[in-house]
């Protein structure tokens, strides 16, 4: 069996190049591979794109935000380029304003579906969402069983960082509660995939195949959390 | 006449939490919406469903019984129930547009009387927080609105036309203010329930749309 385990953060991240497209999954704090983005921000590849819920928040922990605010990020992808309360103003929110940084807004339901499709081999989707809003202005339209929807196309990424709760040598991974939120259609949709991992990594066979989340042949790299990780 | 009063946030939660049915599977916005979870009655069966995947969750967790894996799409930490169900982002919004979601409640700067609404862009800022609130407006079965009757400067936010870009095309069909609770019906908006010491010509002073007054308009309900 390949070997997929990797003995720290930095290594995991090291050959990231300039210029690709990394998924960041995580929502509300929960499931945010924040080890592997402190390793990113340290390595400091640039002209990064990134895909993630959010551009990054007003608190303290390391999430896709802090390469924004290190100048890593040349565009976001997400379903937030706004702060839900005018008075948050991230890094994000300072740089876009400035024309520093690109954008692209997607409803958050039609992100996670991009990136299925891009995970499925989908060459795309009608939605009715955001029919009738600015936001559909531009796109294909087509009536179907009597209701209008949109066509949204998929959204692979380069390079995935994934946080997950349990893994195996063989990469299978399992996420514990609202942990797995975008982690596995990030795992899925990604051409590498690198996760960071909360408990110890077990041997392959030690996991249930029935309660695997994400099968390993989507994981490329796993890396367990040190004690003196990230924990939050 | 009773005192005249500007409801409550959690009275004007409440009033829309008495219109959920036993069963039903309920998804309550960021903030303001939250809040009808407070609001108990011990003979139906609530479902809670949060966009990061979660459903069937119970009450905010109390200090000590915080699971750091476990928070609602406002990411506040709540405690499970039995039966609760966690999947991923695409499955969470399959259940949305999909049809599973019976009501769900937000937030709104403004309505409009064919039921459009506007919460995610204020044109003078650039960008805009969508989150879930298109996938929701479009799949829910039935969408609520709690807001406040005015904007900050006293201006109203029931319109014949919303001003502001648009979540999705009429699909409100209840709101609640601090003045009172409204249907949305295909004449407009009716006022079905006022706040304690307001009267509908009080009222429609504060509202742009033309108000419809039901025939059974009564003082509003704080309790079932």
């Amino acid at each position: 069996m390949k070997n997929k385990i990797f003995q720290s953060m930095d290594d995991a991240v090291a050959d990231i190049p300039d210029g690709v497209t990394i998924l960041s999954p995580g929502f509300s704090g929960v499931g945010v591979p924040r080890n592997l983005l402190a390793a990113l921000n340290r390595q400091g590849a640039k002209g990064l794109t990134g895909v993630s819920n959010n551009a990054g928040t007003v608190d303290e922990n390391i999430d896709i935000g802090t390469l924004v605010e290190a100048g890593q990020m040349k565009k976001m992808i997400c379903a937030f380029t706004a702060s839900t309360h005018p008075s948050q103003v991230t890094p994000f929110t300072r740089m876009y304003n400035n024309d520093e940084i690109d954008a692209e807004l997607v409803p958050q339901g039609t992100l996670a579906e991009r990136l299925r499709s891009a995970a499925a081999g989908i060459g795309g989707f009608y939605t009715p969402t955001s029919v009738g809003t600015e936001l559909a202005e531009g796109k294909e339209h087509r009536e179907i069983n009597g209701r209008m929807h949109v066509l949204e196309y998929p959204l692979p990424g380069d390079y995935a960082l994934v946080r997950c709760w349990k893994a195996d040598t063989a990469g299978n991974l399992v996420f514990r509660l609202t942990q797995r939120n975008f982690n596995p259609l990030m795992a899925m949709a990604a051409k590498v995939t690198i996760v960071e991992v909360e408990e110890d990594i077990v041997e392959a066979g030690e996991l249930d195949p029935d309660l695997i989340h994400v099968a390993g042949i989507y994981v490329d790299r796993l890396v367990k959390i040190p004690a003196d990780g990230i924990w939050i | 006449m009773a005192d005249k009063i500007k409801l409550e946030r959690q009275a004007m939660c409440d009033r829309l939490a008495m219109e959920f049915q036993d069963g039903w599977i309920v998804n309550l916005g960021v903030g303001m919406p939250t809040l009808c979870s407070n609001y108990s009655d011990s003979s139906r069966e609530i479902i809670n469903h949060a966009e990061n995947g979660v459903v069937g969750y119970g009450p905010l967790a109390k200090e000590g019984e915080e699971d750091r894996h476990l928070v609602n799409a406002g990411g506040q930490q709540v405690t499970p129930l039995p039966g609760m169900a966690c999947v991923h982002h695409a499955d969470s919004f399959m259940m949305i547009r999909g049809g599973m979601i019976d009501v769900t409640v937000m937030g709104a700067y403004e309505v409009a009387e064919n039921g459009d609404f506007a919460n995610w862009r204020i044109p003078s800022r650039k960008g805009g927080g969508i989150g879930g609130a298109m996938d929701l407006a479009a799949g829910a079965k039935r969408v609520f609105i709690a807001m406040e009757h005015t904007t900050r400067e006293g201006g109203p936010k029931l319109l014949n036309k919303c001003t502001l870009p648009i979540t999705a095309p009429g699909v409100v069909k209840m709101l609640v203010t601090d003045l009172g609770l409204f249907e949305i019906t295909p004449q407009g908006f009716m006022l079905v329930e006022h706040a304690p010491g307001w009267s509908s010509e009080e009222i429609q002073e504060l509202t742009e749309a033309k108000l419809i007054i039901s025939d059974d308009l009564k003082e509003f309900r704080f309790r079932a």
